[in-house]
């Protein structure tokens, strides 16, 4: 594809890529899924599946030993000079405390617009304009980002990669330490963007929030398990699977252990984090759990 | 009165004020972003380690910044070298590289007793310095300032966030080693104001400084390039009156600072972090 893609126009293709480490770890073996464009996918898998290192090979960060990832067609480096891949990074990797106030975080989505001084024009500040009232963060612009809370930190770098205008967007951990309302604030905006044929991939430890919004969901741990959409892959065998003994599984009620993955003929929740996942006996994804058991 | 105004009357006190107030501004920029890089120890390393750089300059007849700066991107270059190379940490690479350089850098300075110039390099002289080492410290401290200028904003995006300069298109391990040459070359330049020894008080504690009295990046800049700025004038001034080392007088102006706003900074002061604990366990008793 050549020239500036139409709006929606992005796909993203990851072909059988394999990532080591210099210390010899091969933190990918034969990875390989693909994404059109207007699609909300969940990344899924255990702390040191290879999730973030497949962030890494996506913006370009770790070149793969083996396989290539390709953004509208394109290698990873050509998309990221035409901006087209967003990120928004895990609460924890970012400093906190340095001084920069939330105007300025949003405007550095749009350093890539920018010449080599990175000196703002009229559209530059529109957009940022723009993308902080999308997030409802306007009345907050001025504020040094230690000063906000959890969900509007979150809200800050959505607006960063929303200014940018990319069309393939990345988000760490988005839910972590996020309230619920905050939580479905920032998955109506997610939906939103899908409308506008962006990719959105999801890295998340929230299986129960996963069917909410995602329609496709990329299993890993250390290679791609299973892709495709949801309903198809998000079940209770696969996700056993993907995270073996990691995964508590409570089944309501008590019963003797039956044949096949999951206990038979009970609901099963399953839980790796606060948002307990509620499944059928048959693997189908019930919903999840507001409560604790 | 009149007395407080002889050192202008002065041609060498004039010199030495405005390069020193020159120097100051360039480091007092440039300890932004060490202090955000926390790359404090790495600045002291490339200080010390740009000694034996001068002495072999000396020797071959080449400027002194060349030698140095030479000098100090080899140590860096050991230093990222041997980084991931062993499992050694990394403080005690740093250490190990930066006092074995200083180290041969004094044998060599050792080696010619007699020569003035060359013992300055350890604590400065600005007082008694060549009009070709003003001319060579001006030309660097430019330099420094004009690619701050340009490449100031990405380098501050890769403190602060590395991947999303990627994102941008840009690259931080090309931002990570202009950081490097901007530090040695900026410690070039102080070598004479301030000496080898001392430098890197100049390109941290005006950065640490303003970091307590700034939450926005321009401001925090602004504010430590003042204080870098008024503190190489007034020390290279009250050294004339003290009869002592400029570079000590620089440098101890710039800590009294650092002390005073540690403590009564508005917001991230001692005191005010107290009162606004304070208020906050009454808010929560009340």
């Amino acid at each position: 594809m050549h020239g500036l893609a139409p709006t929606g126009g992005t796909s993203l293709a990851v072909e059988g890529i394999s990532v080591a480490y210099p210390n010899g770890h091969l933190a990918l073996r034969d990875a390989s899924f693909s994404l059109e464009p207007g699609t909300i996918c969940g990344l899924v898998g255990i702390n040191g599946s290879g999730k973030s290192t497949l962030f890494k090979a996506i913006m370009g960060l770790v070149r793969p030993a083996r396989g290539q990832v390709r953004i509208g067609g394109q290698p990873v480096q050509a998309a990221l000079k035409r901006n087209l891949v967003a990120y928004v990074p895990q609460a924890e990797e970012v400093d906190w405390s340095f001084p920069v106030g939330v105007r300025d975080v949003v405007m550095m989505g749009r350093y890539g617009h920018m010449n080599i001084l990175r000196i703002p024009r009229a559209a530059d500040h529109k957009a940022v304009d723009a993308a902080l009232d999308r997030v409802g963060m306007s009345n907050l612009a001025e504020r040094q980002i230690g000063e906000l809370s959890g969900g509007q930190r979150k809200r800050v770098f959505l607006a960063r990669a929303l200014a940018q205008g990319g069309q393939l967007l990345l988000l760490d951990e988005p839910f972590t330490g996020v309230d619920v309302t905050t939580e479905e604030a920032i998955i109506d905006l997610l939906k939103a963007l899908r409308l506008e044929g962006k990719i959105i991939l999801v890295s998340t430890h929230n299986l129960g929030s996963v069917p909410t919004f995602c329609d496709q969901v990329v299993l890993v741990n250390r290679t791609v398990l299973a892709a495709g959409p949801t309903e198809r892959i998000f079940t209770g065998e696969n996700l056993l699977r993907a995270f073996g003994g990691a995964l508590r599984q409570h089944s309501l009620p008590e019963a003797p252990r039956a044949h096949g993955p999951l206990e038979a003929g009970h609901v099963v929740v399953l839980s790796d984090d606060e948002r307990p996942l509620v499944m059928a006996p048959d693997g189908r994804v019930l919903g999840r759990l507001t409560q604790d058991l | 009165m009149s007395e407080l105004l002889i050192p202008f009357e002065y041609d060498y006190m004039l010199r030495a004020m405005g390069i020193s107030a020159l120097v100051g501004a360039v480091a007092g920029l440039l300890s932004c972003y060490v202090v955000l890089k926390g790359w404090s120890l790495m600045g002291d390393a490339l200080s010390h380690a740009i000694v034996p750089g001068v002495v072999l300059a000396w020797l071959g007849g080449i400027p002194f910044a060349v030698g140095a700066f030479a000098s100090g991107l080899l140590a860096a270059l050991a230093m990222a070298g041997l980084r991931g190379r062993t499992p050694i940490r990394e403080d005690a690479v740093i250490g190990v590289v930066f006092t074995g350089f200083f180290g041969l850098g004094l044998f060599l300075l050792s080696l010619f007793p007699s020569n003035v110039r060359l013992q300055t390099i350890i604590f400065g002289n600005v007082l008694g310095i060549a009009d070709a080492d003003i001319i060579q410290m001006a030309i660097i401290a430019g330099v420094v300032a004009l690619v701050l200028a340009i490449r100031g904003r990405d380098l501050m995006l890769s403190l602060f966030d590395p991947v999303q300069l990627v994102a941008a298109g840009g690259s931080p391990g090309r931002m990570r080693v202009l950081l490097l040459m901007l530090l040695a070359a900026t410690a070039v330049a102080g070598l004479q104001a301030v000496g080898a020894v001392l430098v890197i008080g100049m390109l941290v504690t005006p950065g640490a400084t303003a970091y307590l009295l700034a939450d926005r990046f321009g401001r925090m800049a602004a504010i430590a390039t003042v204080i870098g700025t008024t503190t190489g004038l007034a020390g290279a001034y009250a050294s004339y009156f003290l009869d002592g080392s400029t570079g000590g007088s620089i440098v101890a102006l710039q800590a009294a600072i650092f002390v005073v706003v540690l403590v009564f900074a508005p917001k991230h002061g001692i005191r005010a972090t107290r009162r606004a604990t304070a208020a906050a366990v009454a808010e929560g008793a009340a």
